[in-house]
């Protein structure tokens, strides 16, 4: 669609294991500045451990490839590098630290992001005004913010307390891990309006999905499967309405090595 | 090895900066401890008989005790005849002004970001400085004094307050209290004192610094503390030493009296040094802490936040014998590398409707054990006491240790007793959540253990939260897991 923009993120021949097991067997995926690309693909595919790779979880192991992020090599990079790069991952598993205030954690990452680009730092009161949108744009409950981090938050409540942070924080590249799962349907728009709010010709998402009902709401330039650690097929937003109707199955016998 | 548990380790390996030695001219003793040493301290000091003989029964009773054996905790035996009981920097027997003060001492608390110039002190702390054996500053003394309030050190006292230090010392810990609390008795060199007259609310922080300096010296000093009917004070209490290899002994003794209605905050940031990474010298640090809320309505808070020391055995306690007292105890104590940790408290319930709080947070880190051991005992008389407990660990990393030795003791059906306990570890995956928001691995860790430590740093002073959360970040750096 926007073939003529430049490339954010150039993966190639992507490999990575984990606990001795190979799980990405080869990976090519270029993604486009202001491009959104959706991810499919069954149970144990591959997801979020392509997800983790680019985000830097140091228990895979990446044994071949390459991944290129606005020109820079992205795995010689270390997580929090990733992260004030403008590289964001809402997790499929949002963490619980107890302890840590929701507000005060993310003014902390706001600002370490900040001091990367060479912005002043924030104090509580700019940043409370900032937030105040982002808060009624997710609909967050107030009472959220000073909790400890995703600590007793229901499963939906984690799941939009990563896209409030995404929307705080502004990434270039944003990489959704099943944000949706989880969500009832009025969170689901909600969630949806959140992302498409930050929708821009300079940034650049990757949503990882089971579901056609948040690409209605998110619609995708690009849509890829993942089988077995393998892209098996790509196409446009209409890929995710052949797999709601037919399943992976019929990509999955295509996709056997002869 | 993850790269995470890698950071974690490297945090807990940064040096010690307040290790280094301050090279003035100092009188000593020869090492060793005998009836005659006792007597040449106490001649040196313009000791009075009564103060002499006081000494003089601790030390036959020290000889008669052996050192306990039940802590949790691991160490050479000590050689008591290897210590020097005395070391005080040479200076005029008595400073006219703090201008008087060797300019190397002078600079070895500005170093430490002690001021003891008046003008230059943190606005409304009244800071007490003790060097080796000795106190060798005391601020603010005439403010105070104008309000009757009396702050000095202890050799002070026992010249200026005979009748206050006779009245009071050894009333909350007798000398034959414990083997370190007649060791102490017996040698103490100098420490502070405080009383606060009736009626009178203390404007100003009050503060000792404690510095061991010299080689081989054990640091015994002493503290009283006296608040009167309706008084408040709020003490705060530092402590560091340079590294060395050996061992040093530290071994105190703090007693606090409230009367009715008075109320005394006493804060610790202990950071003595706490040995190597490989657990080779650093301090024992074996103090006995005991408050009396003597009257009723008295309420006395210790708040202890311990990050140094190769070893520390203390447990500062509450006598609550009159009727509605309060006794707290907020603790946070680390222990990383080789340290080893057993503290906690004793809450003793005498008076009617007395309460009492303990809120234990304990962290261990690289190879460090951490023990809380907590006594709660309520007295055939004390009907309706209350006691609330939570002790709460936090692990950094796979070989350090954390123990908990809760002991109840109920004679009055009527107590209402709550007890709470948790252990967590800070897990790879939060670390890396955090470093996926953009901050780094020491932010990370140091974010989770203030927060773990938060309910014990609002209870500082204001200045000294700031001071105790940075340090705790230092103890800890090179240890996330
Ligand atoms: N630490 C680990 N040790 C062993 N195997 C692992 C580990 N982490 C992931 N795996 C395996 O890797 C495979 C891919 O997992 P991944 O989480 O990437 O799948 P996914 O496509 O995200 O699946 P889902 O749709 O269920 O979220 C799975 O078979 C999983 O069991
Ligand atoms: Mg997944």
């Amino acid at each position: 669609m926007n073939g003529a923009n430049h490339t954010m993120l150039e993966i190639k021949n992507l490999r990575a294991r984990v606990g001795g097991k190979d799980i990405l067997k080869g990976i090519d995926l270029a993604v486009g500045t202001g491009e959104v690309h959706a991810v499919m693909g069954p149970n144990g595919s591959g997801k979020s451990t392509l997800a983790g790779v680019l985000a830097g979880r140091s228990e895979y192991e990446v044994t071949a490839g390459s991944v290129t992020y606005n020109g820079r090599d992205l795995l010689g990079l270390d997580p929090e590098a990733r992260a004030r790069e403008g590289l964001f991952l809402a997790f499929q598993y949002p963490v619980e630290i107890p302890g840590v205030n929701n507000a005060y954690f993310l003014k902390a990452a706001l600002n370490a992001v900040r001091k990367h680009r060479g912005d002043p730092e924030i104090d509580a009161m700019g940043f409370m005004a900032l937030i105040r949108d982002k808060m009624a744009l997710l609909d967050m409950d107030q009472a959220l913010m000073s909790r400890p981090v995703n600590d007793g938050f229901s499963g939906g409540e984690k799941k939009r307390n990563e896209i409030f942070q995404m929307a705080v924080l502004e990434p270039k590249l944003a990489i959704l891990d099943e944000t949706d799962s989880g969500l009832d349907i009025d969170a689901l728009k909600i969630v949806a309006n959140g992302v498409n709010a930050l929708r821009s010709p300079n940034r650049s998402a990757i949503v990882v999905t089971h579901y056609q009902r948040l690409l209605d709401y998110i619609v995708p330039d690009f849509v890829h499967v993942l089988s077995d650690g393998r892209i098996v097929r790509s196409g446009g937003k209409d890929l995710a309405l052949e797999l709601e109707a037919r399943g992976y199955g019929w990509l999955e016998a295509e996709a056997q090595p002869a | 090895m993850s790269t995470e548990t890698q950071a974690i380790q490297e945090l807990a390996t940064r040096e010690y900066k307040y290790g280094f030695v301050t090279d003035v001219e100092a009188e000593d003793f020869p090492p060793g401890l005998s009836e005659d040493i006792i007597r040449e301290l106490s001649s040196r000091k313009g000791e009075p008989d009564w103060m002499l003989e006081w000494r003089l029964k601790a030390y036959r009773t020290w000889l008669t005790l052996k050192d306990p054996d039940w802590a949790n905790v691991r160490h050479e035996p000590i050689d008591y005849q290897a210590i020097i009981y005395y070391s005080a920097p040479k200076r005029p027997k008595s400073l006219a002004s703090l201008d008087e003060l060797d300019p190397e001492i002078r600079k070895t608390f500005e170093k430490l970001g002690i001021p003891i110039d008046e003008q230059k002190a943190l606005a409304g702390v009244a800071v007490d400085a003790v060097f080796d054996s000795v106190s060798v500053a005391t601020t603010f003394k005439d403010k105070l004094k104008a309000l009757g309030i009396i702050f000095c050190s202890f050799s002070e006292a026992v010249r200026e307050h005979p009748d206050l230090v006779r009245q009071y010392l050894g009333s909350v810990v007798p000398y034959s209290d414990n083997y370190y609390a007649a060791l102490n008795s017996a040698v103490f060199s100098d420490g502070s004192f405080c009383y606060v007259p009736k009626g009178v609310r203390c404007p100003m922080e009050l503060s000792t610094y404690f510095r061991i300096n010299a080689q081989n010296t054990g640091q015994f000093e002493r503290t009283l503390i006296v608040a009167d009917e309706g008084a408040f004070v709020s003490y705060l209490e530092g402590c560091t030493a340079p590294m060395r290899d050996e061992n040093q002994l530290h071994a105190a003794v703090v007693e606090l009296v409230a009367h009715e209605s008075a109320t005394i905050k006493y804060s610790t940031v202990q950071n003595w040094y706490p040995g190597d990474r490989d657990g080779k010298g650093g301090i024992y640090n074996f103090v006995t802490k005991r408050g009396h809320c003597r009257g009723a309505n008295s309420k006395i808070t210790w708040t202890q936040v311990e990050t140094g020391s190769a070893i520390t055995w203390k447990y500062p306690s509450c006598i609550l014998q009159g009727d509605n007292s309060v006794g707290e105890f907020y603790s946070v104590a680390v222990t990383n590398n080789f340290q080893q940790a057993d503290t906690g408290t004793k809450m003793i319930h005498l008076g009617r409707n007395t309460r009492s709080t303990i809120v234990s947070k304990g962290i261990s880190a690289g190879h460090g054990q951490n023990t809380y051991r907590g006594m709660v005992k309520i007295g055939r008389n004390a009907a309706n006491a209350r006691n609330y407990s939570q002790c709460d660990s936090l692990l950094i990393g796979d070989e350090c240790g954390a123990h908990t030795f809760p002991y109840i003791e109920i004679k009055n059906t009527s107590a209402q007793m709550e007890h709470e306990a948790s252990t967590s570890k800070i897990g790879e995956d939060q670390i890396f959540y955090c470093r996926q928001r953009g901050l780094s691995t020491e932010d990370a860790v140091n974010m989770i253990v203030s927060g773990f430590c938060k309910e014990v740093f609002r209870e500082l002073p204001m200045e000294f939260a700031i001071e105790a959360q940075k340090l705790l970040a230092v103890s800890l750096e090179g240890s996330v897991g």
